[in-house]
Formats: C-alpha cells, structure tokens, sequence
C-alpha cells in the first residue's frame, strides 16, 4: 500500500469529508464521489460538470455551496438561441441614444462621446460578465447547457479557459476572481469533447436507499421514522417499474409533504388517499394510468 | 496480501506512473489529452492519497467526461493500480500503432473493443475476399457465412458520388427555421441595435441607417435507419448507396442498419475512403439479408441511441418496406416514443412505388399514424425527386 502513494504529498485533513459535513448542515446530503469532485473543483479551481436524470440535486449544489462558501450564486439558464447578448454582456442602447442626442446639443466632439458611450457605464452585465467581475469569487452556475446551442458552447469555452471577455469597443475584462464554475445537463443533447476535457465531471445518480431517508431527514425533520422509511422503500421501487418520467428527490420531498400534510401515517393503511398523492410522483398521464390504486398498494406493501 | 500493484524498482516515479495510467485509459477509449496527467497528480495531493478509494474517486472526477466513461472507469482502475500485488515492469508501454487507423476523427475510439474492427479494414480491393490479414477473425464467422454478403458487390463507386448528390440536396431541402438565435441581415424582423448605434456615430448620433437582423435558417440532422432484410435485398443497392452519400457530405448526419439486430454504422461510413467504408459496413451488418425485426429495433433505437442523437432539429428516416416477423404493435410504440423527442419521422417505402400497393403490411399500417412523411423510393432517381415533397414538411 505505502509503495503505491509513495507519491503522496502534503498532509490535508480530509477536505472533502469537511466540505460534505458542511454542505450536510445546509440540508444537502452528498455523496463521496461527489464531495471529492467539489472539493477538487474548490481547490483546482476548475469547472465542474454534473450529468445526470432531472430532479436528482444538480442545480441544489450549486445553491448549497454558495451558502456554504457564504458567497453569490450567479445563475445562467441556458436555453435554445441563448447568444452572447444574454449571457456576456449588452449595451445600454437606450441610454446611448440618450447621451448622443444631449451631446450634440451641447456641441461635444464625436470622440469624446464615442469615449463615454462605449465605457463601463453603459455596458449592462449578463450573468457570465458578472461572474469575473466579483470581489469576492461567487458561484457561476451555468444551468441545462446542453439546452444552448454549439455556438454558445464557444463562448463558454474562452471564457472557462482564459476567464476574460473582449468587447471589441472596450478591450479585454479580465477576471478579478475566478468564479466557482458549475455547469449542470440533462443529456439532451451530447456536449463537445473540448468542453468536457475543460470540466471535472461527475455523474449524479438516484440516491441510493440510505443517502435518500439523510436527504428527507434533512429536509423534514419532523417526519416520524416509520413513514420515513415507508415513502423511501416505496419511492424506491417506484423508480424500478418502467416510467417515462421517474420521480425525483424534489418530487419524493414533495410527496412526503403531502403526506404529512395529510396527516397519513401509515401507508399502507389508506389506500385511496395515498393514491390521491400520487400526483406528486407521477407527471405524466400514461404514468398515472400505469400505477393503479392495486399497482400502487402492491408496491408499498412490497416496500413495508 | 495487498491488492495494489507493485512497480518494478527501477520505475521512474510517479509522474510516469500517472502518465502510464493516463496511456492506459486512452487505449481503452477514454477520450484523454496531455494535460490531464498534470491535473490529475495536482488533484491527487488534495487527498490523502493514502486511500485508494479517495484517489480512485478524485481520477474518476478528472479523467472521465461522460457516463459510459464512469461506468467503465472502476474496471480500468483496478487493472492498472490494483492488480493483485503483481510487480509492473514497465509504466508507459511502447507506442502501440494498432488503433490508429482511426486518427482523422477526435470521435472514433470510443470504447469499443479494441482489435475486432481493426485489422478488419485492410482489406480491399473488388474482389471481397481479404487478402492481407489472416487474423482469425474472418474465419471465425465461417459458420454464418451463408447469410453474409459483402456489400461491396452491390455498390459501385459511381453509385455513391451520385448519391452524394442526391443527399446533398435532400439535406439542403430540409431546412429548419425555428432558430431562435438572431443575426445581422439585410432584411429582417428586428432591429440589430448594435450596428444601428455604432453606425449613428458617424450621423451625428442620427440613427438614419436602420440596421436588421433575423433569425438564420438551420439545417435539420438526418437520422437515417436502413432496413437490410431479406425481403430488402433488391433495394438494398440503392440505399446504402445513398447512406454512403449522406455520410460523406453531411457531417451531422447518423446512420445505423437493421435487420435482427440494430447497428450504428455513421462511424465507419465516415471513412474517407469510400469503398473502404462499405467494406467495413459490411463486416459490421453480419446477418444482412436475414429475418427483420423492424419493431424491436427501433423500440432499441428510441431507448438508447436516440436519447443522445435525437432532437427536435432531426429528421428520422427510416428506409424500409415495413415487413415485419415481430408483434407490430411495438413498432407504432417505438415510434410514438421517438416522436416524443419531436424530431420528424419520414419512411421510405420500396414498395409503395408499386401500382397497387396499399400498406397492409401489419408493422406499415401501425406505423403509419406517426409518420410526417411516408413516400416511395426504390432508385436514386426517386430520392432526388422527394427533395420538393421534403421542403414543405
């Protein structure tokens, strides 16, 4: 064993232990593959790349650790046609015209003009401009980026490698910080080599049984254990049978909440209101058609 | 006894290490460049690499890129850095030239099991049968022979620039104005602000020059799916020539072939050599002109290969007669789920050219409520004529 890390360097304390013992007490239950991945991403400052179904915590990350790192989270929704005017940076035309019309009045020079409508003033910051413009290093989360087209997915790359805009009128806006750079995707569409070869990755899946009863005792400490236990098992299976749509955590948190709401202890006690609250787990109609009332109490009594 | 390999006493240090370890996973397909060597030793002194599972952790987080690289990433460690304590002699293996055939695209070496493919590609020639390469491999599908044929007989290279024409034009036909991103334009629905006020400056601030920007139009990507079954055979000719055409003219384009199984055949046909190309097609359609399952192939289309290839800018076309030996329910159920993806689905019909055809066929006629397009093709002629009927979808 010891010939093998006969590499190993300086002694850290565990920082990834640290950083998931953190992120725990904001209410996010990690797990190792990915709290070493955000520890490296922290330390390396490079951009991490989450994939994985929807609903399974890849946007929540990025929100957990700007609290954590008590710092801004600066969030990019990325869509199709998303172009450089929406994520980098726009110019204040309304503004401009403004200035030019009152400068002429005043008889200024068009160089003097063409300075003052080109500076900082009157640029407007998009989320990617504002992310290295930071004092202190915020939390870039570039949400869905394999939403925006390949176009976009060029802007990104000069930004995450060199971490400075040029706009053509104004010159090069280097970074004052590097941001912590987050990009999450759902997979509908393949993403260039360049940009994952840029990126630290990690593949977020479904919690597995024990991870996913931390997450709703993190979220709902107030739940009795035995019901607890019962909506994880039966969640669980649930993601076994052939869905279109899976049921995430967020759909599982919220369907402990209708439970609780309801008053339900027990689930397999009322079968009719436990059915009622399917509609927090199943969105889509041929879902909903599939799991019966019988399908439904066959899996919770599976899951007992 | 500890599972960690040993390193031959005169091994170079760890850098080598790593890079030995980098080596070995781009041999099996990870898409890996230099610089990852140098991130992953700076990423393996943020932990105590003491552990393995910490470091197998923080290089799984630096050398993969996808989730069939993660899938695939645990095995690959372990043959390097845990091979039950047996000593390496050597980190970094001379450079092997077996696989780099493939060096004209970044895409190519993705993971499949490196060799079979290969020594494949050699041979050439008209005549079929491989010369140069007594690998075994030939032999060894000696027992299937009857049903494999080898594609290169049936398309002449004629047939294939000709079909690059014909594609070329279908994929001009098919353009997609749904982009939602604007550019500069003469004539356009919007005004492009910025050129408007750059331009004004030189007005005096006068925006006399209204300058426009619109929405480009984009081009659609053509999924194809050809149907090489037995009842499929005559017109085979006609398309896979066609696919060879499609393939080399349009870079976005994806290509697979059915029969029994289902294919994914866009890397092979990007060789640039396109006789070469078709050789290689036909090792990989082993069983052409067999049975068709054309409902559980594409059901095994729609669950996987689509889920990365296809979206709302594709157009799926599938090249088929629609004669089916499986349930056809599940046909109209595989396509039902391929247009939830809302990409067009357009078939193309060997028979429909008849003079009475009606599609009675059981997998056709459920088929047919999910189609956007369902038309005849039986010559390169024909294709080239369906370019008007495609514009308008």
């Amino acid at each position: 064993m010891a010939r093998w890390v006969s590499f190993h360097l300086a002694a850290t304390d565990m920082t990834w232990i640290n950083l998931k013992s953190r992120l725990a007490e904001k209410g996010y239950v990690a797990s190792d593959d990915l709290a070493v991945a955000l520890q490296l991403a922290l330390s390396l400052g490079r951009p991490l790349l989450l994939e994985g179904a929807a609903g399974v915590g890849k946007t929540e990350i990025a929100r957990t650790l700007s609290e954590v790192e008590d710092t801004r989270l600066i969030r990019l929704q990325c869509y199709e046609g998303l172009d450089a005017a929406q994520a980098i940076y726009e110019w204040n035309y309304q503004r401009q015209l403004l200035t030019i019309r009152a400068a002429a009045e005043d008889g200024e020079t068009g160089k003097e003009v063409e300075q003052r409508i080109f500076s900082r003033d009157f640029l407007l910051e998009r989320p990617l401009m504002a992310a290295i413009t930071q004092d202190t290093p915020p939390v870039l989360l570039i949400d869905e980026i394999d939403r925006a087209d390949e176009e976009f997915e060029a802007f990104l790359l000069e930004i995450l490698s060199d971490f400075q805009v040029s706009i053509p009128e104004l010159g090069t806006i280097k970074a004052v910080t590097r941001p912590i750079v987050i990009l999450t995707s759902n997979g509908t569409r393949d993403l260039s080599d360049a940009l994952r070869r840029r990126c630290l990755y990690t593949y977020v899946d479904y919690p597995d049984r024990v991870t996913e009863l931390a997450i709703l005792k993190a979220r709902c400490p107030d739940i009795e254990a035995r019901l607890g236990d019962q909506i994880i098992g039966f969640v669980q299976k649930l993601r076994e049978e052939e869905l279109e749509k899976t049921p995430g955590i967020a759909e599982m948190l919220d369907f402990a909440a209708a439970l609780m709401g309801l008053g339900i202890a027990d689930l397999t006690e009322e079968p009719a209101v436990m059915h009622a609250t399917l509609t927090t787990l199943l969105k889509t109609q041929s879902d909903q058609a599939q799991i019966t009332r019988e399908v439904a109490g066959r899996i919770a009594g599976r899951a007992a | 006894m500890s599972r960690v390999t040993k390193f031959a006493a005169r091994d170079p240090g760890p850098s080598a290490r790593m890079a030995g370890f980098i080596i070995h996973l781009r041999e099996n397909g990870l898409r890996l460049g230099v610089a990852e060597a140098e991130i992953a030793l700076a990423a393996l002194t943020q932990v105590e690499a003491i552990h393995a599972d910490d470091s197998r952790r923080v290089l799984r987080a630096v050398c993969t890129g996808c989730k069939e690289d993660v899938e695939r990433f645990d095995d690959l460690f372990d043959s390097y850095w845990m091979d039950m304590g047996r000593v390496k002699q050597r980190v970094i293996p001379t450079v092997s030239s077996a696989l780099n055939d493939n060096v004209h695209s970044s895409r190519d070496a993705k993971g499949e099991e490196a060799g079979a493919s290969g020594s494949a590609t050699a041979p050439d020639g008209e005549g079929g049968d491989a010369e140069s390469d007594g690998t075994g491999k030939l032999i060894a599908t000696d027992l299937r022979n009857l049903n494999q044929r080898d594609l290169r007989d049936l398309v002449r290279p004629d047939e294939i620039v000709a079909a690059e024409e014909v594609a070329r034009r279908i994929g001009a036909a098919l353009r997609d104005k749904s982009s939602r991103r604007r550019i500069a334009a003469c004539k356009g629905d919007r005004l492009h602000f910025r050129k408007t006020i750059r331009q004004s400056l030189a007005t005096g601030g006068e925006p006399l020059r209204l300058l426009r920007k619109r929405r480009p139009d984009r081009t659609r990507k053509i999924v194809a799916l050809c149907d090489v079954s037995g009842s499929m055979t005559v017109y085979a000719q006609v398309f896979l020539a066609f696919l060879a055409g499609l393939m080399r003219v349009d870079n976005s384009a994806d290509a697979y072939l059915f029969h029994t199984r289902l294919v994914r055949i866009t890397d092979v046909l990007r060789d640039k050599d396109a006789m070469r190309a078709i050789g290689r097609m036909s090792l990989m359609a082993d069983g052409f002109g067999g049975g068709s399952k054309i409902g559980p192939s594409l059901m095994r289309f729609a669950d996987s290969y689509a889920k990365r290839f296809v979206d709302g800018r594709s157009v799926v076309m599938i090249l088929s007669d629609g004669y089916d030996t499986e349930a056809p329910a599940l046909t109209g159920l595989a396509l039902e789920k391929l247009r939830k993806r809302g990409c067009k689905i357009i078939w193309l019909n060997p028979l429909k050219g008849w003079s009475d055809y009606a599609p009675v066929a059981a997998g056709m006629a459920a088929a047919l409520p999910h189609l956007d397009a369902f038309k005849s093709a039986n010559t390169l002629g024909d294709l080239a004529a369906l370019e008007k009927e495609l514009a308008t979808l």
